[in-house]
């Protein structure tokens, strides 16, 4: 394996010499998500496996180019999950990739994003070399936390090579519920929802109809659907509903119609855009199928407090990920000159000067 | 870095002149540079390294702080960021040549927001006081530092800190939503948003725990968590450190996540014990504190499966808090783990490597015998949960050779718990302290990266340097620097 490491690190080498251009890919599963990119593929692939799990450590540590499904299938028959329920949008995601996009499912407000529960990892940089940050600790303050900054990078800092992510035990009971609301009362009942100890893993909210999950112990889950009311969905029915919602399977995603993903404060207001909407996180995801201008939707959710990502769109012109403002541009620019100074990892797929 | 380095000169013509500068725009009050004015800040919670501070400002607001940064910037003067001063690794210890910049006086609650359970404060408010401030909402700030009545916001983020209920509620980084932050020349940066994520590069993540090093922060969004109902805690208690070990692995491996996990062990419990009055069974060679929190009877579910956990894990005795002044009783002693290490010996030092758990037996074994080796008794106390040891090495400061025996002691255990898989400080800082002991756990490729990182944010090297992360010359020095396979990588990267 560590053959494959050096060949992979000569590669970035070879192409730094001659700033060409590379295109990190494990699986090809977000090869949509982020601006286009040229460059000759640089594949992870060849790099899987997992390196080493202890479930009383609450800590796996696997290869960029291990598929999702096979960690998540040694986690489960251990009794544990990635709580942050990454989202695959196809079977053959790696960890790399999902990673390196950062991308969290359903779960993500109630027990962590994806960069919450990185630990650590080993990296190529943009000159070929080998770096290590974080660890397998839970908690490690030594030195600044790069792994972390490496969730979400998209392939612009460096090649992702191993990552150890912290691991939880899957919740004792889950339930779903359907219920019913119009939207600004639904992002309301979420806020309130939320801010009371009820195990709520889950929510979603769409055209009049609301899901909430609850897991955890049986008791906190029984009282809370209680609680909450609503009708009880099957399991297998529950099960295959999150699925879909976390890879975006259902029919709210399909068409041809530009895909938004707005991150916003959770109790920001319906927002007033034309185009379908559906809600997660409590209300602070908002995904928007819509033509309207890029502009305006950039403005509606910057004014509630957030961001705009063209996620699915067959032209990205305007740009997938929201503008930075002058003073974080300038610092983008310079880590990328930092890590990549040849600037041949992933040019463009973030911004376009990256 | 050793504390025995000696203090450095103020040189009092640029003292004069860095004072007026200042007082340009900040009140007379708000400018000390006499030796007795500034000697309150002359160290942080790490003591053993003193330095007076050529001149210490205290703004007021945001604009006042702005108005320092590019003030030194323009006279190249390094600022040495300050919240409460309650640091363990001398992260805030100021430079005889620098401006140490207090955020102490920003000490806001700007807004709480009820709905969206977060709270807006500036970075001199103090950790407890948001939890106070939102306590009567039914919300509460979950790191819990157990400095948490002194220590400020501010120093948290710069720290990533944790606290006894990390393992369950995570630490800064996992409960923060957004930061304002002036760089060294004073140019604002807003990191982080609303939402529960930003557009770009995870710069919050980046801010959160550099020590100061990157940027001065001016406020800081945080979640609110609705408090739980009720909380019980489970006592254990064990003949052997190994067995009590192993009850905390087997705690996890059952797929309960306590809201607490700490561990004591006889010296420690013998310790606190004539001061709180804990009830603690003194012959045991270690106890655990094994909590769980939620609704009544979903803790009642927990309780019962702990309380399984340990007796299989052969616990000598198991009580159960009866009530909340039985749990805070249980909690008395570890929460009085340090302040009772000070009162049984004249001085101690606390260290804080972390260490995969299946380790502890092995660590714990070594620090007795180190112990042993040094003739300085230790203190084990540590979130168990989580592998964080704090062992507490006693020692006294007026005996000739007794502190660099005791540094020495500490760095030892500091490397092993690197060779076992772990790193130097699980939640204090690296500072100056552990400065030499970041040569051990990086190699001259990622201290190069993290030096470049800091350029990034501070090409001049003006904020707080000679913090966090060891130059490359000083760990070639120092004799500490890893050549793997006989090569030395990046040969051509200079030695800062
Ligand atoms: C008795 C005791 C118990 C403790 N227990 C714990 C514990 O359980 N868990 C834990 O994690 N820590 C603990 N600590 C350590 C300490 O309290 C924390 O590190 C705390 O976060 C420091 O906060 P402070 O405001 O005192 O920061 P300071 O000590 O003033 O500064 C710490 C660092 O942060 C930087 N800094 C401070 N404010 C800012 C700012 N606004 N912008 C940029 N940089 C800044 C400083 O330059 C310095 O590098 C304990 C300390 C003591 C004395």
């Amino acid at each position: 394996m560590e053959a494959v490491i050096r060949q992979l690190s000569q590669t970035l080498r070879d192409a730094g010499a001659s700033r060409a251009p590379l295109r990190i890919r494990g699986g090809g599963s977000k090869d949509f998500y982020g601006n286009p990119t040229a460059g000759e593929t640089l594949s992870t692939l060849a790099y899987r496996g997992i390196i080493d799990y202890e479930p009383t450590e609450l800590v796996i540590t696997a290869r960029a180019g291990t598929p999702l499904a096979e960690i998540e299938a040694a986690l489960h028959d251990n009794g544990q999950m990635l709580a942050f329920e990454p989202p695959y949008f196809g079977g053959d995601a790696t960890l790399g990739g999902c990673i390196a996009a950062g991308l969290s499912g359903p779960r993500r407000p109630y027990a962590g994003a994806a960069r919450d529960l990185v630990l650590g990892v080993r990296m190529l940089d943009g000159n070929g070399a080998d770096l290590k940050f974080g660890g397998q600790v839970m908690k490690n303050v030594a030195g600044y936390d790069v792994s972390r900054l490496m969730a979400g990078s998209m392939g612009t800092l460096g090649v992702i090579l191993e990552v150890s992510l912290k691991t939880l035990p899957l919740p004792a009971a889950e339930t779903t519920l359907h219920l019913n609301g119009e939207e600004a009362a639904a992002i309301r009942c979420f806020n309130e929802w939320a801010g009371t100890p009820m195990p709520i893993s889950a929510t979603v909210w769409r055209k009049g109809d609301i899901g909430v999950r609850l897991s955890g112990a049986h008791a906190a889950v029984e009282a809370a659907a209680k609680k909450l009311g609503g009708e009880l969905v099957a399991p297998a029915a529950a099960a295959h509903f999150w699925r879909a919602l976390r890879d975006h399977a259902n029919c709210f995603f399909a068409g041809d119609l530009p895909l938004w993903r707005l991150s916003v404060k959770s109790t920001a207001p319906p927002l007033t855009l034309p185009g379908e909407t559906l809600i997660e996180w409590n209300g602070a995801l908002r995904w928007l199928k819509t033509d309207a201008p890029a502009d305006a939707i950039r403005t509606a959710a910057a004014r509630a407090g957030g961001h705009a990502t063209l996620f699915r769109a067959a032209d990205k012109s305007a740009g997938a990920f929201h503008p930075l403002s002058p003073a974080l541009a300038q610092l983008h620019r310079k880590l990328k000159q930092t890590f990549d100074p040849a600037a041949i990892l992933n040019r463009g797929r973030l911004y376009a000067e990256l | 870095m050793s504390s025995l380095d000696k203090p450095a000169p103020i040189d009092a013509v640029r003292q004069s002149k860095v004072a007026a500068a200042l007082r340009a725009f900040l009140p007379t009050s708000a400018v000390l540079f006499s030796a007795e004015d500034v000697k309150p800040y002359e160290c942080d919670g790490l003591s053993a390294f003193r330095q007076l501070p050529m001149v210490v400002a205290l703004p007021e607001n945001e604009l006042q702080v702005q108005r320092v940064l590019q003030t030194c910037h323009q006279l190249q003067v390094p600022v040495v960021p300050r919240g409460a001063g309650t640091g363990l690794s001398g992260g805030a210890l100021p430079l005889g040549n620098g401006v140490l910049l207090s955020l102490a006086k920003l000490m806001r609650i700007v807004e709480i927001d009820p709905l969206a359970r977060t709270a807006r404060v500036q970075p001199g408010v103090r950790n407890l006081a948001i939890s106070e401030a939102a306590a009567p909402l039914g919300l509460y700030y979950a790191p819990d530092p157990s400095s948490q009545i002194a220590c400020s916001i501010g120093g948290n983020v710069a720290e990533n800190s944790g606290g006894m209920h990390c393992l369950k509620y995570g630490l800064t980084v996992h409960n923060i939503l957004k930061l304002r932050a002036f760089t060294v020349e004073g140019e604002l940066i807003e990191i982080g948003g609303d939402g529960l994520d930003a557009a770009g590069y995870d710069l919050l993540a980046l801010l959160t725990g550099s020590e100061g090093l990157l940027a001065v922060i001016t406020e800081v969004t945080v979640k609110l968590l609705p408090k739980p109902e009720t909380a019980q805690c489970v006592l254990a208690a064990f003949d052997d450190v190994v067995k009590a070990g192993q009850a905390v692995a087997n705690v996890i491996a059952a797929g309960i996540i306590p809201a607490g996990l700490e561990m004591m062990d006889k010296i420690t419990t013998g310790a606190v014990e004539p001061f709180v009055n804990a009830g603690y069974p003194l012959d045991a060679a270690a106890i655990l504190l094994c909590e769980s929190d939620g609704t009544p009877r979903e803790v009642a579910e927990e309780i019962a499966r702990m309380t399984a956990v340990m007796q299989h894990s052969g616990a000598t005795e198991v009580r159960v808090s009866r009530n909340e002044a039985e749990r805070v009783r249980f909690w008395a002693g570890r929460k009085n783990a340090f302040p009772a290490a000070g009162r049984v010996s004249p001085d101690y030092y606390c260290m804080d490597g972390t260490i995969p758990k299946r380790a502890l037996p092995r660590v714990l074994t070594a620090i007795a015998d180190l112990s042993k080796e040094y003739g300085l008794r230790c203190m084990n106390v540590f979130h168990a949960g989580d592998g964080n040891l704090h062992p507490l090495i006693l020692y006294d400061a007026n005996k000739p050779g007794e502190l660099a025996r005791t540094e020495e002691f500490g760095a030892r255990i500091l490397k092993l718990s690197i060779d076992v898989g772990g790193t130097i400080t699980g939640e204090h800082g690296v500072g100056v302290e552990k400065i030499d002991s970041m040569c051990d756990q990086f190699r001259a490729p990622e201290l190069a990266l993290f030096h470049a990182v800091k350029h990034a944010f501070d090409a001049q090297g003006l904020l707080n340097p000679g913090k966090a992360v060891p130059t490359l010359h000083r760990c070639a020095e120092f004799g500490r620097m890893h050549v793997h396979g006989g090569e030395e990588k990046f040969a051509d990267i200079p030695r800062f």
